[in-house]
């Protein structure tokens, strides 16, 4: 009966010697289906984070406003002050919203590969036409993309938030000021905060791979995220340009400094003001004292470099603050790839 | 053709291997078994055909030589994996639509068609299905693909005897309907009987037996006798294995046709699939004749002559 049936067999699509791949763009239709509900988590998220933001943000801008503007003799101006320095706390400066890339990266990436293989549809996904490491690549790349230009989005909301403790030339009314360096402001601003969250997707999506649940690869994905921010902020980040040296004595607020210390004659004398000679100290002692009962540092300064004392500070300019950022989301999308090649050769390599 | 060769093949997870040394050629135009004992390398055998996996050693070939998980093997091999794994919270015709752009060719009419014969919901989620429909979905899904073979592994180890009966005759349909070739593993031995056309028996990850079922059983047969004289013939006969009573035992003995003198007071009777493949399971020693693999064409001339 079987050799017969084979006479009647119906015509099948014609075999081309080349079979050509099925076609890239089928998988956007499958990738939305499948990840929908993923993104559109992320999206609500987001959504309501930005919201949040902006009605934050608009008080904080006017309290800005209100804290420049009013007459520095009013009684109200030093309440419109403090006022506005206190809704620093609103965003914890800014650590709160760091967790935001790890989240994404996290949930998304790490979801990808690891809910195919702890539920077995693995074996259905990989065994169709379109191919295996295909298949890992388009998921991965697309994904990538999407959380990306979100996360690339959001972030230019945060720019704006934080934009009045960036403004410089207000030290004169005791505002807050913070460095564009800071660590909690540094990454979520600019390119860097897209980067980080393409980072943290890429590690999200090896996890997934490799430990194959996703509940494990959740949480490595959330240490390893840690540990890479962690370096890169504590021990990277300086290195990216050598450092200016200067010797004047009134570096900018917004500079990121790393040390101080004073020469004499070219050489090394001491580092800080507590390591001063005695003897400079007491033909100092006679300067004229600041408004707490102590010499204020530019006084001291200055009879420091009466008695031949230069200052010298390392810092990086907070003109830099843009190479800072190519340089970093650079080295991060480099890594990111490196992470997804990874992901996809591992899959191609070994699959069950 | 081949639609599955396999020259030396072994695959080794850790220090355990679970396939070794297997070689095996499956023709065209059958419903081929693979029946072994659990461990007996039955998934890992089929895994490495659909290119889920790849080999420690040796080389598995499919559809006429090609490598296995190359592109044109996937696009000619339909796998339904052991308990069909589906995406439970997508429905049916999503399943459908996945399926339909994840391959070069996919027949959608074919598709609906098919489930509707077998009345399963198309807008119902996938994970809502009997476990009879999402097998019977998985190999919906398969067949409209078109695939030049269709490879099944434990495709009613979770079914009720109805849905056995009735995913097997989905498949036996869609053999002669489609030609298409059907490469299943199964411990279910009674309903191979009805369906296999081809057998080969995996034991501690090799090949102990492998051939067309007819061919097979006119190789062997029973003798049934009484038991004192069980030992005697027992060196003299090839004898595969022997069930021993008080009083009277049965032989399955290998045969080369049915012109071997029978001892008297003994009866010969043939053998049916189910009793062959347990004898074979229970000597994991014994090696059986297995005639070299013929093509198809072979087997057209054959038909028509």
């Amino acid at each position: 009966m079987t050799a017969l049936s084979t006479l009647t067999v119906p015509a099948r699509p014609e075999e081309d010697a080349s079979l050509r791949p099925v076609p890239w763009r089928r998988m956007a239709w499958v990738i939305w289906r499948q990840h929908r509900i993923a993104l559109g988590g992320v999206a609500v998220a987001l959504g309501a984070l930005a919201v949040y933001v902006w009605i934050v943000g608009l008080q904080l801008h006017h309290a800005y406003v209100a804290a420049t503007t009013c007459n520095p003799a009013s009684s109200t101006c030093a309440d419109l002050i403090t006022n506005f320095n206190f809704m620093n706390h609103v965003l914890v400066g800014g650590y709160t919203l760091q967790l935001v890339p790890p989240l994404i990266g996290a949930f998304v990436g790490a979801a990808v590969l690891a809910r195919e293989l702890e539920t077995g549809t693995f074996r259905y996904a990989w065994t169709q036409g379109f191919g295996r490491w295909r298949w890992t690549l388009a998921k991965l790349v697309a994904l990538a993309v999407v959380v990306t230009a979100a996360a690339g989005a959001i972030s230019v909301l945060f720019s704006w938030y934080y934009q009045p403790y960036l403004a410089t030339g207000h030290q004169s009314l005791a505002l807050s000021e913070e460095s564009p360096f800071s660590s909690a402001l540094f990454d979520l601003r600019g390119v860097a905060f897209a980067a980080w969250t393409l980072v943290a997707f890429a590690i999200g999506g090896l996890a997934g791979m490799l430990i194959r649940r996703v509940v494990p690869a959740i949480v490595a994905t959330l240490a390893a995220y840690a540990g890479l921010a962690l370096v890169a902020a504590n021990l990277l980040r300086e290195h990216y340009l050598t450092p200016l040296l200067t010797s004047n004595v009134n570096v900018p607020g917004s500079a990121w400094i790393f040390s101080q210390w004073w020469t004499k004659g070219g050489k090394f004398a001491f580092s800080g003001w507590r390591d001063a000679p005695h003897g400079l100290v007491q033909l100092c002692a006679s300067v004229p004292v600041g408004p707490l009962g102590k010499p204020s540092q530019g006084t001291l300064a200055q009879c420091f470099a009466q008695h031949g004392y230069t200052q010298l500070t390392s810092y990086q300019p907070a003109s830099r603050f843009w190479p800072f950022q190519w340089i970093e989301g650079g080295w991060l999308l480099a890594l990111s790839m490196l992470l997804i090649a990874v992901t996809v050769w591992v899959v191609r390599r070994r699959a069950a | 053709m081949n639609v599955i060769e396999a020259n030396a093949l072994g695959k080794r997870y850790g220090s355990t291997w679970a396939l070794r040394e297997c070689t095996l050629a499956i023709p065209d135009g059958h419903v081929a078994a693979l029946v072994g004992p659990n461990g007996a390398g039955k998934t890992t055998l089929l895994n490495l055909a659909v290119g889920l996996t790849d080999p420690t050693a040796g080389t598995v070939a499919v559809l006429g030589g090609t490598r296995a998980g190359s592109a044109a093997a996937l696009d000619g091999i339909a796998f339904v994996a052991q308990d069909a794994p589906l995406y439970k919270n997508l429905s049916v015709v999503d399943m459908l639509h996945l399926t339909c752009n994840l391959n070069r060719h996919f027949d959608q009419r074919y598709a609906e068609a098919r489930l509707g014969e077998l009345a399963i919901p198309l807008k119902r989620k996938a994970g809502k299905l009997s476990g009879g429909q999402q097998a019977q979905l998985a190999l919906t899904l398969a067949l409209a693909r078109r695939p030049r073979l269709l490879v099944l592994d434990e495709p009613m180890a979770m079914l009720d005897p109805l849905a056995r009966h009735d995913f097997m005759a989905g498949v036996m349909t869609a053999m002669a309907e489609e030609g298409v070739s059907v490469v299943l593993s199964s411990h279910v031995l009674a309903e191979l009987e009805r369906v296999a056309d081809y057998l080969i028996v995996l034991s501690g990850g090799s090949v102990q037996m492998a051939g067309e079922v007819d061919d097979l059983l006119a190789r062997h047969r029973v003798l049934t006798g009484p038991a004192a004289e069980a030992d005697r013939f027992a060196e003299r006969l090839g004898v595969v294995h022997a069930w021993r009573g008080e009083a009277q035992a049965h032989l399955l003995i290998r045969t080369n046709g049915s012109t071997d003198p029978v001892p008297p007071g003994w009866e010969t009777h043939p053998v049916s699939l189910e009793e062959l493949t347990l004898a074979y399971l229970r000597e994991p020693g014994a090696r059986g004749a297995a005639r070299p693999a013929r093509g198809r064409d072979a087997e057209l001339s054959e038909v028509t002559k």
